[in-house]
């Protein structure tokens, strides 16, 4: 959910832009991290631990802690609460470790 | 393309600490770079939406995010300084090279010498499901919150009653959100009681002397099992109460963020009072490393106050290593450290003075926690 009013705070939203996630179009902001536009269209599961395939989402929010690892782009490992969302992206959920690409 | 940077001084990190210092080092027309892997300058002081706390006279009652714009501007007008946003400082190496992942790209600088601020990361907790989508650092909250204008959650239990979680208490309610309880294990609230008075009034519940056993739900949080505990801080079985949420934030302390300056090599010590391992120094925040400088939360967890006399302690000693000598550095140098004993001088600051007994001589780097990896 995002804010509207804030006693302090004035969000100024950049331009509109849509992106794909699992297959649905999401709306975003331009300058909004991937996890912050997901976020706030309600979804909270970002990838599966490997192993135990549980479900993990943002903890730390500026790129400390690996939990909010997607598929960006057929690229694993994205950190996505330090990439910015981009218009047409494509965002999956991880739930395994992926390959290396060249 | 070049791959490899040449460059008078490298400030890795740049949050308040490594801002004044490339300031401080370029107005002395040292030639220097910021690796910065936000997508903007800042650090911490862009979520910071309450007045500073802090004795230095210009800066405490600003809030921290005109604090990053006034220093932001200042950077962007000193030609001498080049910042790089989205860009991590993956590793050193022992040909004293620092790589950077820069938007993507892959680079490599070298520096004369080298500024680490890169300031800390959160602690966990150890509990049941504490990876459970719906857990979240205070800092997360924060950045959801106060830059992207999301809400992180209706109701909302915070786990740590020290300023952070006091202060993230109540931006959360500022911001709209019901914050169920503020849930401490200490029988205090570690916090000032400025902001504890602040929560309290507002008709949260601060529960000392209490924990978190788990956190329920399927996919995401639904709420948390709190429990209380006895002076040694144990579980009492028996004493388990549910509180329904969708979000519980941990606000349960920060650890310096030093793993660039173990590779480095750099002695470090292990210090409760100032969050866990942190680097050897002299009084002008030089490391074991000659190459490399250490400022603000890095080198220990403060505050922002402290890491600003830190940044520009270190960019002023630092340019005057490199050969940017100018007059005033010795009078100025002995201003800055008067400064920062003032800060900490009084009783808020006997931790931290308790803390920096340990970091430095040489004992201590006769007995560097990380030695064995060499
Ligand atoms: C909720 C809260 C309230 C606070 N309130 C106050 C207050 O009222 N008064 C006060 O004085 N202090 C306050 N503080 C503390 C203050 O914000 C910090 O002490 C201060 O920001 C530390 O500065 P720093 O420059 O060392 O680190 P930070 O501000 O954390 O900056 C470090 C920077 O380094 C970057 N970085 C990290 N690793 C790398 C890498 N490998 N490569 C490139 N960049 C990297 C990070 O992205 C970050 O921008 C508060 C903190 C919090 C969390
Ligand atoms: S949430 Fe921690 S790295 Fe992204």
């Amino acid at each position: 959910m995002r804010i509207t009013k804030h006693p302090i705070l004035d969000f100024n939203r950049g331009k509109k832009i849509t992106f794909q996630y699992k297959g649905q179009e999401i709306t975003a902001y331009q300058g909004e991290t991937i996890a912050a536009a997901l976020y706030a269209a309600g979804i909270r599961v970002l990838k599966k631990s490997n192993k135990y395939k549980r479900p993990r989402g943002l903890f730390c929010a500026i790129g400390n802690c690996a939990s909010c690892y997607m598929v960006v782009n057929g690229v694993f490992h994205v950190k996505t609460c330090i990439t910015k969302v981009k218009e047409g992206m494509v965002v999956e959920e991880e739930t395994e470790k992926g390959d290396i690409i060249d | 393309m070049i791959l490899l940077i040449n460059t008078d001084l490298l400030v890795i990190g740049g949050g308040p600490a490594g801002m004044t210092a490339a300031l401080k080092a370029a107005k002395r027309k040292a030639e220097v770079i910021i690796v910065e892997r936000y997508h903007e300058l800042g650090g911490q002081l862009t979520k910071q939406t309450h007045r500073f706390f802090g004795s230095k006279s210009e800066q405490a009652g600003t809030r921290g995010i005109d604090i990053a714009r006034g220093l932001t501007k200042e950077i962007q007008n000193m030609s001498e300084i080049k910042v790089l946003t989205e860009a991590t400082a993956q590793g050193y190496y022992e040909d004293k090279i620092v790589t950077v992942s820069y938007q993507n790209k892959f680079r490599k600088i070298r520096a004369k010498r080298i500024i680490i601020a890169t300031g800390a990361s959160e602690k966990m907790m150890l509990f049941e499901n504490n990876d459970l989508p719906g857990v979240y650092g205070a800092g997360a909250i924060q950045t959801l919150m106060n830059l992207y204008g999301i809400l992180p959650g209706k109701k909302v239990i915070m786990v740590g009653a020290g300023n952070i979680g006091l202060i993230v208490s109540y931006q959360l309610l500022q911001a709209g959100v019901e914050v169920k309880a503020v849930i401490e294990a200490d029988s205090e609230i570690g916090g000032y009681l400025v902001h504890a008075s602040k929560i309290r009034r507002t008709g949260v519940p601060i529960y000392t002397g209490h924990s978190v056993k788990s956190a329920i739900g399927e996919s995401s949080v639904k709420g948390a099992e709190i429990i209380k505990l006895d002076e040694n801080w144990q579980m009492i079985t028996g004493t388990e109460r549910f509180i329904k949420a969708d979000t519980i934030c941990l606000a349960v302390g920060l650890r310096p963020l030093v793993s660039l300056l173990i590779q480095a090599d750099c002695a470090m010590v292990y210090v409760p009072e100032l969050g866990g391992d942190v680097p050897i120094r002299d009084e002008n925040l030089k490391t074991t490393n000659d190459q490399i400088f250490v400022a603000g939360d890095a080198a220990g967890i403060e505050e922002a106050t402290a890491a600003m006399l830190e940044g520009e302690i270190a960019g002023l000693k630092a340019a005057s290593e490199i050969g940017y000598l100018s007059e005033d550095v010795v009078e100025e140098t002995r201003r800055l450290k008067r400064e920062l004993k003032k800060l900490r001088g009084g009783p808020i600051g006997r931790k931290i003075r308790r803390g920096l007994s340990k970091v430095r001589g040489d004992d201590n780097v006769k007995k560097n926690r990380y030695s064995h990896l060499r």
